[in-house]
């Protein structure tokens, strides 16, 4: 009847999510799934399933859609047509193919952006059903394979990446002492009880860049603050779990990340340049431990280099001069609405900006983020070809630097630069500021 | 038969009409009973300012960039939704129908008008279902129930085109017309026509979350 009506045979790539699909058994498929869609959801998934009038506005929202030359299947509602709405009408039962799409749907042509609940006309946030059929697929433990090992690692070590409390408090110490020669009585304050600010980060720093660790200590050190960073696991403000479906570890982990702060008596936590982290510690860490919103105030790095560039804390000696444009990552713009912050502190340092469009809310997002760069390199060649559209706006552009205040955007960004060859190098705000500010220590009144 | 064009005609309108209203109305009441049971959460993020704001913005035509996007459709569907309302109850003959049973009147639309405008609603009928087989992405997404839905308000103004005409089987195009808009008016509430309640609730928490939340426009 319709062309696109073929059954898509997935290829079984995952090693994981092949062993997970050999141990199930049909009245488990159909347990789990009934379990979640019907014991876990309430009123706003049925009238996100009934009041759907299928009229595909919300396509061109999605970066998948428009990667693809408008493939019907990577609609978002065509992900949900291909997954829930199967699994509703099946009541479950569902073969182990069917399976393996779903997860390879949810988890590699979604990335949970949230771009198309502002695209449907009922606003109907298509990113919570992808993250329900994760859930189901982490409950049925098909997750795929490099994305559960962060989340072993969180549930082991209470960071992402296998980081040991040594290893973590050792990194800290070797910075503290590479940023005395920059500022010859630089501290990086380890569990210093009342401070005003906690600082976080994520276990990427650590374990592959610990020089913006470095530059983060220079930042504190030269306005001024009276800032800590603590010792103990908790000091990790990413959350993988959160993307695997697996709530009982995503809530043990913000618990950890908040009862930290707690401890350490901190006003606020300011935390490093990371999207999907913020998320988790502002937008879903918090509603796991039933918080409204976070029990401390969270503050991203856009926000704290804002108030430190408007409250004359940070001086900049020379403003950057290559041509730049700004990424605006989805989990701090459409989900913080951090974007005109952004696009100040890159007036106040940058003298030649350009803009990508679309932007702010409607930005593209990387293609990274969502948990898709962390299924691991099976993928990237897959990821590479699903972010054309942001390959293209990247290149509209015509900058010869790419600010993107967002770990995973960066990781993202810099493999389609490679794989699109675009020449350009992908910047943080905080490595542009570094670069920019007057290195010397802020006193009030100077 | 004529006992049962009497019905029709009658109490059966009576009937369609309440089950329309107090079916919506039950459905609403649900819903908000099940998200204080089940997601009581859902309503600490919502606003009424955030709320509103949202709706608001979507009910301006073209504003949200979505709209913008695929605007002859956006345009047709916003034609259509207007005069889904205005039509039925601005329309003379109805109006008539009021005043006779509830000596209820307001002023009606001229019959040329309402002539034409119930040929643009056909027409936009027509087009989303032209569309649901032309574009691909949509295309993707309809299943035969889909055409059926449309089919279902197609009747009611097909059949009262015709009756008003008069260009054939005038009564039976009188009875067809009232069975399929009692029919419509029954299957609002149990069907995917409910949109036209959980449209402003799914707008206004989508609109919370991002207004209140996240700080952010959601069009
Ligand atoms: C005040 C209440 C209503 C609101 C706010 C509303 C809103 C919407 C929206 C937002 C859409 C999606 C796409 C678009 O923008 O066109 C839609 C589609 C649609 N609505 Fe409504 N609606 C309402 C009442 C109704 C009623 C009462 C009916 C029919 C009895 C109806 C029939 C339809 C149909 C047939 C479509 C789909 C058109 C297609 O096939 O693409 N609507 N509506
Ligand atoms: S959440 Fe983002 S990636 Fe997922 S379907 Fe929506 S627009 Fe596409
Ligand atoms: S825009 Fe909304 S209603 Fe239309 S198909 Fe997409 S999710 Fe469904
Ligand atoms: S990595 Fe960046 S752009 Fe991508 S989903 Fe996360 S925040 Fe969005």
């Amino acid at each position: 009847m319709n062309e696109n009506d073929a059954e898509i045979i997935e290829e079984a790539t995952d090693e994981a999510v092949e062993k997970g699909l050999e141990r199930l058994t049909s009245e488990r498929i159909s347990e789990v799934i009934n379990q979640v869609l019907h014991k876990e959801t309430g009123a706003r998934f049925k009238a996100y399933v009934d009041t759907c009038m299928r009229c595909g506005l919300c396509s061109d929202a999605c970066s998948y859609f428009l990667s693809n030359d408008r493939d019907p299947r990577f609609s978002p509602a065509a992900k949900v047509k291909q997954t829930i709405w199967e699994m509703l009408d099946k009541k479950g039962k569902v073969s182990k193919d069917f399976l393996r799409r779903a997860v390879h749907i949810a988890h590699l042509e979604c990335n949970v952006c949230r771009r198309c609940s502002m695209y449907c006309p009922f606003g109907i946030d298509m990113a919570y059903m992808m993250l329900l059929v994760r859930r189901i697929c982490h409950k049925l433990e098909i997750t795929p394979q490099y994305i559960q090992d962060t989340v072993n690692s969180h549930s082991v070590t209470m960071n992402q990446m296998w980081v040991k409390e040594d290893e973590w408090i050792d990194t800290l110490q070797w910075q503290e002492e590479d940023g005395r020669e920059e500022f010859e009585d630089l501290r990086i304050p380890l569990d210093k009880q009342g401070a005003d600010i906690m600082y976080s980060v994520i276990a990427p720093e650590p374990k592959f860049q610990a020089g913006l660790i470095y530059q983060a200590a220079v930042i504190m050190h030269a306005a001024g603050m009276n800032w800590t960073m603590p010792s103990r696991p908790g000091w990790d403000n990413s959350n993988m779990a959160m993307f695997t479906g697996d709530n009982e570890i995503s809530g043990r982990i913000a618990r950890t990340f908040f009862e930290t702060a707690a401890k350490l008596n901190v006003k606020r936590i300011v935390m490093g340049e990371c999207g999907h982290a913020f998320r988790s510690t502002y937008d879903v860490g918090n509603r796991q431990l039933a918080w409204t919103m976070a029990p401390i105030e969270v503050v991203h790095a856009i926000e704290f280099y804002h108030e430190l560039l408007t409250a004359g804390r940070i001086t900049i000696k020379e403003k950057f001069s290559k041509k730049v444009t700004l990424h605006d990552p989805c989990n701090v713009s459409r989900g913080r609405g951090l974007h005109d912050m952004a696009r100040k502190i890159v007036a106040m340092t940058c003298s030649d900006f350009v803009e990508m469009t679309p932007n702010r809310e409607h930005n593209l997002c990387c293609g990274a983020g969502g948990g898709v760069i962390n299924c691991g390199p099976p993928y990237k060649k897959e990821r590479m070809r699903n972010n054309r559209a942001k390959a293209e706006q990247l290149a509209a552009t015509g900058a010869e630097v790419l600010i993107a205040p967002c770990h995973n955007c960066h990781s993202g960004l810099e493999d389609i630069i490679h794989h699109y060859n675009l020449n350009m190098e992908v910047k943080f705000l905080g490595d542009v500021l570094f670069e920019t500010m007057e290195k010397k220590i802020y006193r009030p009144g100077e | 038969m004529n006992a049962f064009i009497g019905f029709i005609m009658g109490p059966m309108v009576w009937i369609s009409a309440m089950i329309f209203i107090f079916g919506l109305l039950i459905k609403f009441i649900f819903i908000i009973k099940e998200v204080r049971e089940k997601e009581q959460y859902l309503l600490s993020y919502m606003t009424v300012r955030h709320s509103l704001r949202s709706i608001c913005a979507w009910l301006i035509p073209f504003y949200p960039r979505s709209t913008r996007l695929r605007p002859v459709y956006y345009g047709v569907s916003y034609l259509f939704h207007i005069l889904l309302f205005v039509l039925p109850v601005f329309l003379f003959s109805h109006i008539v129908l009021m005043d006779q049973s509830l000596n209820l009147s307001w002023p009606a639309l001229h019959d040329g008008a309402a002539d034409i405008l119930t040929l643009a609603v056909i027409l936009a009928l027509v087009f989303f279902s032209l569309r649901r087989r032309l574009e691909p992405d949509v295309r993707f997404l309809t299943s035969v129930k889909d055409h059926l839905l449309i089919l279902m308000v197609l009747l009611p103004f097909v059949t009262g085109f015709l009756a008003y005409h008069q260009v054939f089987l005038y009564e039976w195009m009188v009875i067809a017309h009232v069975l399929s808009g009692e029919f419509l008016l029954i299957i609002i509430p149990f069907s995917r026509f409910s949109h036209m309640i959980t449209a402003p609730l799914t707008r206004a928490y989508t609109g919370s979350e991002f207004g209140h939340v996240r700080h952010a426009k959601d069009w």
